[in-house]
């Protein structure tokens, strides 16, 4: 049998980057210390997944200023949204053919 | 990667998908409380008006205290009653969260917590302002209804940020407010079945559901 591994997204290999992708397809936006305190990491860690992910245009990074404080602004792109949703038809598919 | 972890992808983004768009320490026992609440207060206005200076008045009827030299004697009680009522449940409401948000480890100010709150205002916010403007100018008929539409308007505008059963219950209290618009005199009573009944029901039916 067969097992579609090759069709995995490899930019979701890592669980966090997964993580940050199915909380920006939920929302139009979210910010950065909202999903920091959402998904419980440190900057660093998160920083560096989003980097990844708007290496992969997956992300769009959008930066302002609340008063002085940076504020930045994360959104799914289109690309990110079909890459998301064809990576999950994949996990799916995964489940499916280990379970026959 | 084997069919645990695939599992366990599904799961948190299933989760994640959930937490980050919705508010979801609601806590089903201020529901219940509140709906208690209003209940006691409907009571004590009844009370009053069986009693008090407006023995002879309908709340939210055809005949408006408006016209009668007693018209604030008549209503402050009652605004105040509502008041105290609508105090009571929103600082239940807050704590009972509060404390589920805390045992869930769950951020409570957090960016859904606000979107919530904004869309829940905006209408009863509009709403509150329309009531205290129809009171001054005599229109006590509508205080009932609009009430009652008004706040279950701005339950369905925040249920996108929370379960799903509070769409529910603001759209038994429009439909509600519609009815009670039909009979004036009984405003008191659907009221009491709104803010008391309903919010016992929906609260009960949360509490089962999600808070054991």
């Amino acid at each position: 049998m067969k097992i579609p591994f090759d069709k995995l997204d490899k930019a979701f290999e890592n669980r966090l980057r997964l993580q940050i992708m199915s909380v920006l397809v939920a929302n139009d936006r979210y910010d950065f210390n909202s999903l920091k305190e959402l998904l419980d990491v440190t900057d660093g860690n998160l920083a560096s997944h989003l980097k990844g992910l708007e290496k992969e245009e997956y992300i769009l990074v959008n930066k302002s200023f609340l008063g002085r404080k940076p504020n930045t602004n994360y959104e799914a792109t289109a690309k990110g949204k079909t890459a998301f949703t064809n990576h999950l038809d994949a996990l799916e598919q995964l489940i499916k053919s280990t379970k026959t | 990667m084997k069919e645990t972890d695939i599992k366990d992808d599904l799961a948190s983004i299933r989760s994640l998908m959930e937490r980050s768009s919705k508010f979801i320490s609601l806590s089903g026992l201020s529901g219940i409380l509140a709906g208690v609440y209003a209940l006691v207060g409907a009571v004590a206005a009844h009370k009053f008006l069986e009693t008090g200076p407006a023995h002879n008045l309908s709340f939210g009827g055809d005949t408006y205290p408006g016209y009668g030299p007693n018209s604030i004697t008549v209503l402050g009680p009652l605004v105040l009653i509502a008041l105290a009522v609508l105090f009571v449940s929103i600082l239940t409401a807050i704590i009972l969260s509060y404390r589920k948000a805390q045992q869930k480890h769950q951020p409570f100010w957090s960016k859904t917590s606000k979107a919530l709150l904004f869309h829940m205002s905006t209408p009863l916010v509009a709403g509150g302002l329309l009531i205290i403007i129809f009171i001054f100018r005599g229109y006590y008929g509508i205080i009932a209804p609009a009430c009652l539409i008004f706040y279950g308007l701005s339950l369905v505008s925040a249920s996108n940020f929370t379960f799903n059963a509070v769409k529910s219950l603001g759209l038994c209290q429009i439909v509600l407010g519609l009815i009670s618009a039909l009979y004036p005199g009984y405003g008191l009573y659907f009221w009491a079945i709104g803010f008391g009944v309903l919010h016992i029901i929906y609260g009960s039916v949360m509490y089962l559901k999600y808070d054991r």
